[in-house]
């Protein structure tokens, strides 16, 4: 695809959507991700497709982890050619738009999908491959429910019967979105990858069929219908990612936790569809050291301090998982991108935490505090994020915060990156 | 009643036996704290207590003390609904003088009928109320005063659901509306004998210790408990009710 074969109002609106985003960024009010996709859309409706057309695309969704595999993707299949990417977490059409138009010709094209949007950006952008991370509760206030957003990707995948899926097969819900086969049996063809699931509490219930679903030994299956765990083509073993022909890739990755190993299975495994060769991959990974500031390490007056980002019960469960054992600040806002309700507190076991020091930040800092002292947990309430640093000993602070939370953290630590 | 058979006695005996229906089904907004803060007041008090969960495939125990319901989407409200009618453990433990306590969904389907997935569902006919669509979808803080005969400070919680809930004669209201919907605009909630239910969802009692308070008087005979050191739920409630007022 060159400029030149695009349509005028297309070339138009491209030209409008980057010069809108540099703007956008010179000025100061923003990264760009946003405005110039959203201007360009207004002007050509179609630009998000025109952009889109001649790229090999991966689109990249789930209620967790969309942003690293994005990364760790396109790092991926950087092997193979230039590609273009919303590295920085814009992950609906305008923001869709503003990346490619940015990113110019490029033969790659890997896109984080808002999950609410993957069935429009489905139709628009016409990708090669799909993966699919997880689906979990997520800002109730506002976001579809569970069971509901399982349906409308298996509607929307329903639609693209020719697009491969990399799917998680650890998840109940993935694997029913992931699989509408028809009367005839057609339907896209699926990689199963095991990325594991450590969050159950929204998939007891079959999607099929409303039984019980039941869980032993690293495999589930309904107790009332047929679905069940499929045999995953990839899988992780220790810190190695094990791929379709059984080879074992020890994978240096520089992001903590097992969570991301299976981000970067998942990775692979979208690589490979588009023909890059699985060892060749391997190394760029370990290139991915922090996500806009997520798992960055900040060194201040002594103290060497990690960001880790946790938006939604699950994302706390593996950040607990990731998180050292060392003084720990949480901080929680409940601001209008994190969802204004703070009742998921209590789907969050917090007990691991016991023993530690603990400090408690954020505009619902007494959420936290109320929550923490049923779990058992001491802590401390700071009123800033200065005062978090001085209260804990020269050494390691882990900071787990939500969304406005970690943006307010990271703008302290000059919008680490 | 046979005092042996009334809960209020027995916990004095043996553990306090709280338990959460159906998680698997009604689980939708952190409802697990529920069941948190009435273990944790009541350990805190020496109180034995023993907490734990019965799920939608397992027969529903009536000889706990306390039974709690949360909130959940149309499919598992309309199943559970089912369910808890066919086994009838529930219905009995209530008869039998136990506490009741739903928030949401679980609210909704102890009234008489309730709307799911379009359809008028039959409920547990454990209050005197029913429940249909409202014009809007209620989001947001929620809070009012409480009923005087309860003895309570203000309610303070968060709601979302899209019912409208109408109470008959044998029914109070549990508060009146000052901020947010609640069943119908002006009043929020209901209870009747130790039947309680609420909008405000998911963790309703960690804002509302006083309410957990009443719950676990109910259980264990009406006697007053000791109080404990509420600071933390105090500045949470004290700062959501400013917040609403500013708001």
């Amino acid at each position: 695809m060159t400029d030149g074969k695009l349509p005028l109002r297309t070339r138009l609106a491209s030209t409008v959507s980057r010069g809108a985003a540099a703007l956008s960024r010179a000025t100061g009010r923003g990264d760009g991700s946003v405005i110039g996709g959203r201007l360009g859309l207004l002007i050509d409706p179609e630009l998000l497709a025109n952009l889109a057309a001649g790229r090999q695309v991966a689109l990249i969704s789930g209620t967790n982890g969309k942003t690293t595999t994005t990364r760790l993707t396109a790092a991926a299949l950087g092997v193979l050619g230039p590609v273009a990417t919303n590295s920085f977490g814009a992950n609906m059409p305008s923001g869709h738009t503003s990346a490619l138009a940015r990113a110019g010709n490029t033969p790659y094209a890997v896109l984080e999908v808002d999950e609410h949007y993957l069935s429009a950006v489905l139709a628009s952008t016409s990708p090669r491959v799909v993966a699919l991370l997880n689906l979990s509760r997520d800002q109730l206030d506002r976001a579809k429910e569970v069971a509901m957003m399982a349906q409308l990707w298996r509607d929307a995948l329903a639609q693209h019967p020719g697009v491969q899926v990399v799917a998680n097969a650890d998840d109940p819900m993935v694997t029913w979105a992931a699989t509408p086969q028809g009367p005839a049996g057609d339907g896209p063809a699926v990689t199963w990858v095991a990325a594991g699931q450590r969050w159950h509490d929204d998939s007891w219930v079959c999607p099929r069929c409303g039984a019980h679903i039941e869980r032993a030994g690293g495999q589930w299956w309904c107790t009332g219908c047929p679905l069940r765990r499929p045999d995953p083509q990839w899988t992780v073993d220790g810190d190695a990612v094990v791929d379709p022909g059984g080879i074992r890739h020890h994978v240096a990755l520089r992001l903590p936790g097992r969570v991301n190993l299976a981000n970067a299975a998942t990775a692979l495994a979208v690589a490979a569809e588009l023909g890059v060769p699985v060892a060749r991959a391997v190394p760029r990974l370990a290139e991915v050291t922090s996500i806009a500031g997520r798992y960055a390490t900040v060194a201040r007056d002594g103290r060497t301090i990690r960001l880790l980002l946790a938006k939604n019960p699950a994302g706390w469960l593996e950040a607990f998982d990731m998180a050292e054992e060392a003084p720990t600040l949480l901080s929680i806002n409940a601001r209008d991108p994190d969802g204004l309700d703070t009742s998921w507190l209590f789907d969050v076991d917090f007990s691991s935490l016991r023993g530690r020091r603990v400090l408690v930040t954020g505009d619902r800092a007494y959420d936290l505090a109320v929550r923490l002292e049923v779990d058992g947990v001491a802590f401390t309430h700071v009123r800033s994020f200065d005062q978090a640093v001085a209260a804990v000993p020269p050494g390691r602070l882990e900071v787990i915060a939500n969304y406005t939370a970690f943006q307010d953290i990271r703008a302290e630590l000059d919008r680490v990156n | 009643m046979s005092t042996e058979s009334r809960p209020g006695r027995r916990a004095c005996v043996s553990a306090l036996r709280i338990v959460w229906l159906y998680p698997d089904l009604l689980s939708t907004y952190g409802d697990r704290g529920n069941l948190l803060v009435l273990a944790h007041r009541a350990k805190r008090r020496g109180l034995p207590v023993h907490a734990f969960e019965v799920a939608s495939h397992e027969p529903v125990p009536d000889s706990a003390d306390i039974y709690l319901l949360g909130g959940g989407e149309d499919g598992p409200q309309a199943l559970a609904a089912q369910r808890l009618a066919t086994d009838g453990g529930l219905h009995r433990a209530v008869a039998r003088g136990a506490v009741l306590f739903a928030v949401c969904a679980g609210y909704q389907l102890v009234g008489a009928s309730f709307f799911a997935k379009g359809a008028r569902c039959g409920g547990l006919e454990l209050l005197d109320a029913y429940s249909d669509r409202g014009p809007t979808r209620a989001v947001g803080e929620l809070a009012g005063e409480v009923d005087p005969q309860l003895g309570l400070p203000a309610l303070t919680g968060f709601e979302n659901h899209g019912g409208r809930t109408h109470l008959g004669p044998d029914a109070r209201p549990l508060a009146r509306v000052s901020v947010g919907v609640g069943n119908d605009g002006q009043t929020e909630g209901a209870w009747h004998g130790r039947v309680l239910g609420t909008y405000s969802h998911g963790p309703a009692l960690s804002r509302n210790p006083a309410l957990a308070d009443l719950l676990l008087r109910w259980a264990t005979g009406d006697e007053p408990l000791v109080p404990l050191d509420d600071t933390w739920p105090g500045r949470l409630r004290a700062e959501r009710l400013a917040a609403v007022k500013a708001g």
